[in-house]
């Protein structure tokens, strides 16, 4: 029987088959860091006297805790300073490449990387973030890990792991304008749950999914870790490799050609069985919002927020009644006629050029709506940054009244000063709506750029298609 | 690590689904460079309502939490396990784990043990009952004991031998040495394509200034302007 290409990935990378229980021991081709998951790393090897065994296969960069202004003056939070200090320390000790605020290459870990041609198909990528999915869209096999992870990588370029099992999420047909690959992952989540994808590695296939450029396809597998799986993956093509042919890091020559014989094997073979599968309907998806604390708490965008009463399962209700008074939101109301009071559109799952050029592409011309407090933009990293500029998209930006910022993680997490206040609203592209997420006691709304972007001109939550 | 076999203490019932770790350590603790020390982090928003479990005093000193489904969701960072174990946490309880938690627990000595909803429910009925009970959960046996009840919890046997014994995984991964030589001799045949991050290969080099907050509109923070 045939195999799926997470299995024909796992079997490319297994140093040694697990006996008797005992996971398997896998081979690792990059690690990414980060300052936040790494000190801790950094300091066990250090503890135990050993080194890093190929700083060949190991890239950082500074993206969590960095400012999105004044980054050519002293950071202002003196914790966050810290921890990039010591990030730098460490890399200069353990001799890492390091790409520092202030770099052209420095952003979020998860955009820096495959702009320079680090992340191809059929690698093993890991890094301490959970969105490390997002390289998944090339066909590697990438995921979060824990800083104990981190460690065990950085010493021994391998990890121990059970098999993941596999899911394949099909998604047919063609998406209707306006309606954009965040609208799919929020789909599939509210469909499956954050739970739906445990232990498993989603292949985002059809239609749908073969059409989309490779900026929408890291949008897709960056939010499978939402629907708490494992990985996502998309098979290599023809997008893939135009993509990736002649970035810095890509293979050149006849090892470009003997990388694409190999790449072209990754796909999953016809034959082969996957433990689940979900079908969706490109035509049947409309622009998504979320209205609850958690990613699966999603709904179209010309829905009602829930009657808890009317939910039958009781944790269920319970949790959206929790959902809905930390929201601050009425039971049964239009999610159209919820108002914001900021947009961020950034992170690592709509920070990305194309995602800039849907919003500048909306917003051009128009001017942010009177009741917000702020537009921020935060390109993923400072390429992207540079390209923006070079598209005068900055100036569609700051006419509309938003913020141009520098690259960065910013108000997707809000370690650095980009936070939202107790009670305050945001509609955002980043990829979690946790209680507090983006600042304490802050309110968030996920969406498209596309969404964000209509929402900046009208005030009230909205798609393009509804101004 | 110190090795975990027979946990008892108190048990906290903990009535909710889908923790995610943005709950159980807000971001901005994660600033921090050391590895222990969290306690004070651990679930820092719900801790500042007076009426939150954690605060009343029959459940200090506990060591068992016992949980909703989807524990753990959201971000990979081990700092929620690290305020668990700092806090006195050695068991959680819960239906379903998120993947990287679970994977993080182990690694910290901290035991993640599953147990249907309905045992969950009724482990919740048991400790609302009789607030402060201890309770018992034996490694060796795979089962948790409150009051008169005994039951079940499913625990990977690799882990349950790793907790047991307390094993440091570099350690245990480096008696493999050989074999991963040989991956790597076989790597550097099959797959010469594969990139290296050095020698360091750039796109152009570009200056990068820096963004400035624009001081024209800002009318000031929402709080200033009694919007919020």
């Amino acid at each position: 029987m045939g195999r799926t290409m997470a299995e024909k990935v796992w079997a490319d990378h297994l140093v040694r088959k697990g006996q008797g229980g005992e996971p398997d021991l896998i081979y690792i081709d990059l690690q990414l860091m980060h300052e936040v998951t790494s000190p801790q790393a950094f300091e066990g090897l250090r503890l135990a006297g050993r080194k890093i065994r190929h700083l060949d296969q190991v890239i950082a960069t500074e993206d969590h805790n960095t400012p999105t202004i004044d980054i050519d003056r002293p950071i202002a939070d003196r914790v966050s300073a810290l921890q990039i200090s010591t990030l730098e320390r460490n890399c200069r000790e353990f001799g890492v490449r390091l790409h520092p605020l202030g770099d052209a290459d420095q952003g979020i870990v998860h955009a820096f990387a495959p702009l320079l041609g680090l992340t191809q198909p059929g690698m093993t990528i890991v890094c301490g973030d959970s969105h490390t999915s997002t390289h998944g869209a090339f066909g590697a096999l990438a995921f979060g890990v824990g800083t104990s992870e981190v460690e065990h990588v950085l010493a021994t370029q391998t990890l121990s792991l059970k098999p993941f099992k596999t899911m394949a999420i099909t998604v047919r047909g063609q998406l209707k304008p306006g309606v954009s690959a965040k609208d799919v992952i929020l789909a599939v989540i509210a469909r499956i749950g954050t739970g739906g994808g445990q232990g498993h590695v989603l292949e985002y296939r059809g239609d749908a999914i073969r059409r989309m450029s490779m900026d929408a396809r890291m949008t897709i597998c960056n939010m499978s870790i939402e629907a708490g799986a494992r990985a996502g993956m998309i098979a290599p093509d023809e997008t893939t490799f135009a993509y990736l042919e002649g970035r810095p890091h890509a293979p050149k020559g006849a090892m470009w050609d003997q990388a694409l014989d190999y790449w072209r094997t990754l796909p999953t073979d016809p034959d082969a069985a996957f433990d689940k599968e979900v079908i969706l309907d490109a035509d049947q998806l409309t622009p998504y919002v979320t209205w609850g604390t958690n990613p699966g708490q999603g709904l179209p965008i010309a829905a009602d927020v829930p009657v808890p009463e009317k939910i039958a399962d009781p944790a269920k209700r319970q949790a959206a009644q929790e959902a809905i008074d930390y929201m601050g939101l009425k039971p049964g109301m239009p999610i159209r006629d919820i108002a914001v009071d900021t947009v961020f559109i950034g992170s690592c799952t709509n920070g990305r050029i194309e995602d800039l050029r849907a919003a500048a592409a909306i917003m051009k011309g128009h001017h942010k709506a009177k009741n917000l407090h702020r537009v921020l933009v935060v390109p993923a990293s400072s390429r992207v940054r540079i390209q923006a500029e070079k598209e005068g998209l900055d100036r569609i930006f700051e006419d509309f009244g938003a913020e141009w910022r520098n690259a960065g993680c910013s108000m997707c997490l809000g370690m650095n000063p980009d936070q939202l206040v107790p009670g305050e609203r945001s509609i955002s592209t980043s990829n979690r709506n946790f209680q507090g997420r983006q600042g304490k006691g802050g309110r968030t709304h996920l969406a498209s750029p596309e969404v964000a972007a209509a929402t900046a001109i009208k005030g009230t939550i909205c798609s393009p298609a509804d101004l | 690590m110190e090795p975990l076999s027979v946990v008892t203490g108190v048990g906290v019932p903990l009535r909710r689904s889908n923790v995610d770790t943005d709950q159980i350590i807000p971001a901005v603790f994660l600033k921090r460079v050391q590895k222990t020390g969290f306690e004070d982090a651990l679930f820092y928003a719900w801790r500042r309502d007076p009426n939150f479990i954690l605060n009343r005093p029959e459940y200090s000193g506990a060591r068992i939490l016992v949980a909703g489904p989807d524990f753990g969701i959201g971000s990979s960072r081990e700092h929620a396990v690290w305020a668990l174990r700092d806090y006195g946490f050695r068991v959680i309880i819960a239906p379903r784990f998120a993947d990287i938690f679970y994977g993080n627990t182990a690694k910290n000595g901290v035991l993640a043990a599953i147990m249907p909803q309905e045992s969950v429910e009724l482990l919740w009925k048991l400790l609302e009952e009789d607030p402060g009970a201890e309770m018992t959960v034996d490694l060796g046996a795979r089962t948790v004991t409150c009051a008169d009840v005994t039951l079940p919890f499913q625990v990977d046997d690799y882990v349950r031998w790793r907790l047991m014994n307390g094993y440091d995984d570099i350690d245990l991964t480096l008696q493999h040495e050989d074999d991963i030589r040989a991956y790597e001799r076989m790597r550097a045949e099959r797959f010469p394509f594969k990139p290296r991050t050095l020698p360091a290969r750039h796109m152009p080099e570009e200056p990068v200034t820096s963004a400035r907050e624009s001081q024209i509109d800002w009318p000031g923070p929402l709080a200033d302007r009694g919007i919020i």
